[in-house]
Parts: structure tokens; sequence; C-alpha cells
């Protein structure tokens, strides 16, 4: 249906006129020209602006953006190797009440993932007892042996957590993946709120947005709190890959947010299993590594050969407590999507409560029924594999081809451990301004939870779009973009 | 701070002031050329590459060939767009160290520069380049010298900045006083012009172009910033504030040798070199090569034994 907007003497309604809903939850829209109420004054200010209106500050908005150097590196292409970040216009607005219930479920979530990993890796009570089959966690292809009886400071491993959100139909939010390794795009939520309080900043004071600046402090003293014992005025930083990496931008604006050193692997000397810096004053210890690189380069001695990003010699200094990393090595056993369909389960055995935010039904092709089941009706499922990430290795059903359908059939029969199933939903759509008229798109959401002493969610997160019509693909490597998230006081 | 990063500013500076040094050269050698005069417009190029390229120079320099060498060749490692490229590409290296301004300028020069795409016969368009990089030099260090701390990354700044123009002008020094065939009254405005010194020489020296006065006023005066005595005390200077910063390091060699260096431009009178001038400026650029490998060792890339013995 196509909402008819009262235009009368209102110089926006042009922009607003073709905003058509779909079967998904619309985050604007109860119904065709019932704004929900916290979006209320953003629509008010759509009805005011015209589409030129409109224009002039996305323009303002991509220079700021640019300005501020907010560009992620695009890949295979030496001239000019910075673009800045896709991002729309309008911000996505959660309610206080909607938060309170994210900041619960997480909470818990992550409390459990984390008790999961420590048991995993120490005496492995879960497996005995029949919750969650070794067979799975031993395969999984970020279970990490080394790090069996690995005593982790605090018994913390999920240091820093990008969970993935999206609201089904019902409205209600569910958690589609766990990134627990190295997630990335905090930097993206931190700029685009600078920009959006520079470009609204009268319907931003009205709506009364809790604030998201405090998250480099917040971040600084969760590394901190891992510091080895006795090192009262620890050195933390940031391990990165380097100029080179597409996350770069990232690394650099939070280490300078946090004041704190961005190294790379070449920087590093381990010498009796401490490490150090090379600095011009000569070598300084380093206590706290917030890592942004994966586990599988960090040291050559344990893990991939050949691998220059990390240091010799850095994975027996975290062996010895000498040093800490943020996230510890081997988390990836917990966000394996095969997983993934156990963690209702884990969140029951070790807190013995009910899952606050549910999952997505994920069937796994290990298990024969399911596997034929799916087989079947693979028009109707998204398939991914389990260790991937970024939007890679996966077959949309509905959006598939014959010919996709019946390459992944092969894939899933030859490696059923590697892939899992999960029904298409369709997520919720936002309004975003796209091509000089407003139109609802998909979006996701991925709030930042930082766990050390305590868990930290900072109100708000990456509201991921998927700019192209009518896609459910929100990956930027894919044709996504972001949005400021606003989360409202009470 | 870290070992790398200082590197990586030491270079940035460094590959700026050689785009910095080969566009005032090349926007001197060009005004030149356009005049009518004695030597051909050859010797002119002649003297504009040896300054520049002293590797590549030779007898027979293709003038319609060397300006667009010097500004854009994509292979030879001095043009200004390579170097213009080097420094941004270690400025980007270390971008959380450097101020936001600092990196917008050079991003957009850099962006600007390699934009033209030039070709081999377009004079105009390889003019425009070096306009871009003289001014832009100008802004960049008014911007680096206004936006950042003066602290250590300042100092590696500045030191890289002054020992490559030391070194820049001994090498343009030789090419005008000893490979450079009879140079005459025009030739010696090219010199002053290269290195942004005509005005400022007339005013201390008179408008008379002497071959030994112009010599001292580029080799020995203290106060014109373009001079290689000018450049071997801000060397000092830099290298005293980063040595009085990291108190636990030994310096020893560093101080000996920029010592022995600034007491070459410090103690000496120009008649007392002007007939041996090569082997002089020779002997500076040596010491400058020996005083960037002593300070690389003791700043950036020290062995470890030695570390673990502070």
């Amino acid at each position: 249906m196509i909402i008819e907007t009262d235009t009368s003497g209102r110089g926006g309604a042009a922009a607003l006129h073709r905003y058509e809903l779909n079967g998904a939850y619309d985050e604007m829209f109860s119904a065709p020209d019932h704004p929900r109420k916290q979006y209320r004054p953003l629509h008010n200010l759509l009805l005011d602006l015209g589409a030129d209106e409109l224009r002039r500050s996305k323009n303002e908005a991509d220079q700021s953006f640019f300005n501020q150097g907010i560009t992620f590196t695009v890949y295979g292409n030496d001239k000019g190797t910075e673009r800045i970040f896709p991002h729309d216009l309008l911000p996505r607005i959660i309610t206080a009440a909607e938060w309170e219930k994210i900041e619960r479920g997480l909470t818990q979530r992550i409390t459990a993932l984390n008790l999961f990993l420590n048991d995993v890796y120490h005496e492995g009570k879960i497996i005995e007892d029949g919750v969650v089959p070794g067979s799975i966690v031993y395969t999984c292809k970020h279970y990490r042996r080394e790090m069996r009886n690995v005593k982790v400071p605090r018994d913390v491993y999920i240091t820093v957590v990008g969970t993935d959100l999206i609201r089904n139909p019902e409205g209600n939010f569910v958690v589609l993946e766990d990134n627990l390794r190295v997630p990335s795009g905090v930097s993206y939520m931190l700029t685009s709120r600078r920009v959006m309080k520079q470009i609204f900043p009268g319907l931003f004071q009205k709506c009364r947005v809790r604030p998201i600046e405090q998250y480099s402090q917040a971040l600084l003293s969760t590394l901190r709190s891992l510091a080895p014992e006795g090192r009262s005025e620890p050195t933390v930083v940031l391990l990165t890959p380097g100029s080179y990496n597409s996350a770069y931008f990232e690394h650099t604006y939070l280490a300078r947010q946090m004041g704190i050193e961005l190294v790379e692997g070449r920087d590093l000397v381990v010498h009796d299993n401490i490490v150090y810096m090379r600095t011009t004053f000569g070598l300084q210890r380093v206590d706290v590594i917030y890592r942004r690189i994966d586990d599988d380069y960090l040291d050559p001695l344990v893990f991939e050969n050949g691998s220059s990003l990390g240091a010799v010699g850095l994975f027996n200094a975290y062996r010895t407590g000498n040093v800490a990393f943020a996230n510890a090595l081997g988390t990836g056993v917990a966000d394996d999507k095969a997983i993934y369909a156990f963690v209702p389960k884990i969140i029951r055995y070790y807190l013995d409560q009910d899952p606050i935010l549910e999952g997505v039904e994920t069937l796994l092709m290990s298990d024969p029924g399911q596997r034929d089941h799916v087989c079947q009706r693979l028009d109707e499922y998204v398939v991914k594999a389990v260790g991937e990430s970024g939007g890679y290795g996966m077959l949309i059903g509905p959006h598939s081809t014959e010919q996709e359908r019946s390459e992944f059939r092969q894939r899933i029969y030859a490696e059923p451990r590697n892939y899992i199933a999960q029904p298409t939903i369709n997520l919720s759509t936002a309004p975003c301004f796209v091509d000089g008229i407003i139109e609802p798109r998909h979006v996701d959401l991925r709030p930042y939870v930082l766990y050390g002493e305590k868990i930290t969610i900072v109100p708000g997160g990456l509201t991921r779009v998927a700019l192209r019509k009518g896609s459910l693909v929100v990956n930027s490597s894919q044709g996504g973009g972001s949005k400021d998230t606003w989360v409202l006081q009470n | 701070m870290l070992s790398r990063v200082a590197d990586s500013l030491y270079w940035m500076s460094r590959y700026f002031e050689r785009a910095d040094n080969a566009s005032r050269v090349l926007k001197a050698t060009y005004g030149l050329i356009l005049n009518p005069a004695k030597s051909s417009t050859e010797e002119r190029w002649f003297h504009a590459v040896s300054s520049l390229a002293p590797g590549a120079a030779s007898n027979n320099v293709d003038p319609q060939r060397a300006l667009f060498l010097l500004v854009a060749d994509p292979e030879g490692s001095f043009s200004i767009v390579k170097c213009i490229s080097g420094a941004r590409e270690n400025a980007r290296e270390v971008r959380e160290e450097i101020s936001s301004e600092m990196w917008e300028h050079l991003n957009r020069l850099f962006h600007d520069v390699t934009g033209f795409e030039l070709q081999p016969d377009d004079d105009a368009g390889a003019m425009r380049v070096v306009s871009l990089v003289r001014e832009g030099s100008y802004r960049f260090n008014g911007i680096t010298a206004a936006t950042i701390n003066h602290d250590e990354a300042w100092h590696f700044i500045q030191l890289g900045k002054y020992i490559e123009r030391a070194c820049n002008l001994c090498v343009m020094l030789d090419a005008y006083f000893v490979i450079g065939k009879h140079p005459d009254d025009v030739d010696w405005v090219g010199l002053l012009s290269s290195c942004a010194a005509f005005e400022a020489y007339c005013k201390a020296c008179t408008a008379e172009l002497k071959p030994e006065r112009i010599a001292n006023f580029l080799l020995l005066k203290p106060e014109f910033p373009y001079s290689v005595r000018y450049s071997i005390d801000r060397m000092h200077a830099a290298l005293t504030a980063i040595s009085n910063l990291s108190l636990s390091r030994r310096t020893e060699n560093v101080e000996r040798l920029i010592g022995r260096l600034q007491s070459m431009v410090t103690y000496v009178q120009i008649g007392e070199i002007i007939a041996e001038l090569h082997k002089y400026l020779a002997a500076i650029i040596e010491q400058c090569r020996e005083l960037h490998a002593a300070v690389h060792e003791l700043y950036i890339e020290y062995p470890i034994e030695v570390a673990f013995q502070n």
C-alpha cells in the first residue's frame, strides 16, 4: 500500500509520499500515516522539510564525514583507496523500554557465553552433561586447542562484543549473530552521532537522546581492568594489522580517543615472556593488547606460519599471564553458527534462566533429518557457512537462482558440519533518504557490549541499512550503510 | 613515542622537504629558460637536473623530457609527485599522531598533484603541479608548526626537514659551483631563486652577484633559513631536544657527529673553502649520512641487547 499524506501547506510531503509498507515491521509507521510515538518529532520535521533541504543536509553530512576522514579502505584500487562510509541521513529511534530489554538480554547472553568459553577451555562440564555435543564444540573452526587450561584475566574471554540484532515482523528484537572475535564498526557509531548533532540539533534535543560519547572511556577502563596483577599503571595498546586494513580508520580513531599507542606487530618484542614495544626512549613494557587482528595471525610460533602481522612469542607471554589480550584467543568457538543453535540451552545451563532475547530458529546440517528437510526447500531458507562472517558464504533462498541452490546443496552434502540453515526473516524497515525521496529499507542493530570488571553497554549502536531496495544484506562490503541510532531517555 | 612512528614522521618530513626543494628549483629554472642568455637551455636544465637528481644527471639532458621527469616521472624516485606520495604514505602510517589539519592538507595536495595524469610534453601542466606544491608547502609547514605539540614528534619532523634541506643545498651548490659550466649572472639569480634567497641576499649583500658572496650566503649565513649553517643549527636544536626528553639513551655518538658537523660550518671562512668547495660539500653530505645512520641506530632500530643494558 502507498501512504497518502495530507499535503496541505507542508513542504516536505513530497519526500514522504511514496513510503510503501510491506510485510516487515516498520520502525516509523505502525500503520499508514500513523507514526509511532517516538518517531513523531522526526515525522513532523520530514513533513516540513522539502526534498531540496534534505538533499542539502545530506551533502553537509557527507562533507562532514569526508573532512573528518571517516573512510574505509577499498581493496584492489591503489590510487584513491579511501571512500567515505555510506550512511543514511535519518536517525533510527529506539524507546527506553525497548532498550531496557535489549540491555538485560545482552547482559544475560554475554554472561552465559563467557561462562561457556571458560568451561569448554577447562573442565568441559557442559559437554560431559550432554547439553552441547563435544562433536560440535571440538570441530569448530575457531576452537583453539592451545587455549586449553589457559587462565585468562578475570576469566573474561569476550571483552568487546558486537551482537547483531534484528527485529522480526512481530516487533521483537532477536539475536542474529554473536560477534565475539574482533567486531568492528563502533567508530562509525561515534562519528555519525557527531555529524547528526550538527545536522539536526533541534530534533536531537527535543527527542532527549541518551549519550554515547563515553564509549572510549568505558573501553579504556575495561581494557585496563584486564592488566596483570601488580601493574598499577598498565600500558594498553591497540594492535592493528596496519594502514592497508579496511578498518584502519577505526583503529586510529579509537587509539586517539583513548590516548593509547597504535602498534603494529613489528613494534613489539617479546623477551623472557614479557612484551615490549620499541619506543625512542627504549623498550617499554606492554600490559594489555586490544588486538584487532585474528587469532591465526597473532604469533607465528603458534599459529599460521609466516604471518608478519603479530609478533614472535606473544602467545607464551599470554600463557604466562604477563600480558592480556582483548578479546582472548579462541572466542570464535562461541560465535560459531552451529553453537548459536545451542545458546538458549547454554543460558539455561549456566544461569538457570529463560533467555530474554530469542534467537532465530537454526537447523544443523550435520543432523541428517534436518538436512534433508532443508535441502528439499532451499528456496525458503537462508544457508550460512558456520565459521564465516561479513555476509560471505551465504545463500539467501528466496533471492537465489536454481543453479545457486544446487551448488549449495552439493556443498551441504559434502561438508554438513560446515553449514546451518535459518528461515528467511523479514528484517524490520526504517525510513531512509534515498535518491531524493524517503523510502523504507531493511535494517539491523549492532549494540556494543564491553565486559571487564562489569558489563557495560553504551545506549546505542550501529544500525546497518541494506541501501539497495528490497535487499536483506546489511554488510558494508555488500552495499550496506549505516544510520545513527538514538536510544531515548524515559 | 614508538620508534616506527618517529621514523615515519622523519621520512614524511624529508620527502616533503624534497618536493618543496624540487618545486623551488623548477620554478626558478623554468623562469630562466624563457630568457635569452649566453648559456643554452640545455645547460640551464643541466643545472636543475644536477641539483635535483645528481645520479641521473648526464651531459645530454633532453630539455623536453627534463621537466616531465623531475615533476612526474612515475619510475624515478626523485620526482615531485613521487615525493609528495612518499610524504603522504608516511603520514598515513601515523595518522593518529599528526593533526587532522596536516593530514587533510597533505591528502588534498596529493590528490591534486596526482590528479593531473601529466603527459611528457605538457609543460604548462607540469608547471601547474609545481605551483601547487609551492603554495602547498608553505601552507603545510605553517599548519604543522601551528597545530601539533612541539614535543618529540615535532622534533623528529624538524630533524627530517633540515637534514634534507642541508643535503639538498650542498648538492645544489655543487651543481652550480663545481659541475656547472661558466655560470653567468642569470644563472646566479637562478641559484638564489632556487633557494628562495634572491631578496634576502640583496638585502644582506646588495644586488651585486659575486660567486664567493653567494656561496658564503647560502653556506654560512646563520640567519637565513635556506642556508646550510641554519639547517645544521636547527638539526642540532632538534637532536638536543630529543636527547633531553629521553635521558636514558646513550647519545654520545650522535652528539659527537652533530657537534663535528656544526663546527664545520661555524668556525670556517668562505676563503678557506672556496678553492676546494667540492670536497667540502661532499664532506658535509657524508657527515649528514653518518648522522642519519647514528640517529636511526639510537632511536629507531636499536639492537635489543643494547636496549636491555640501559
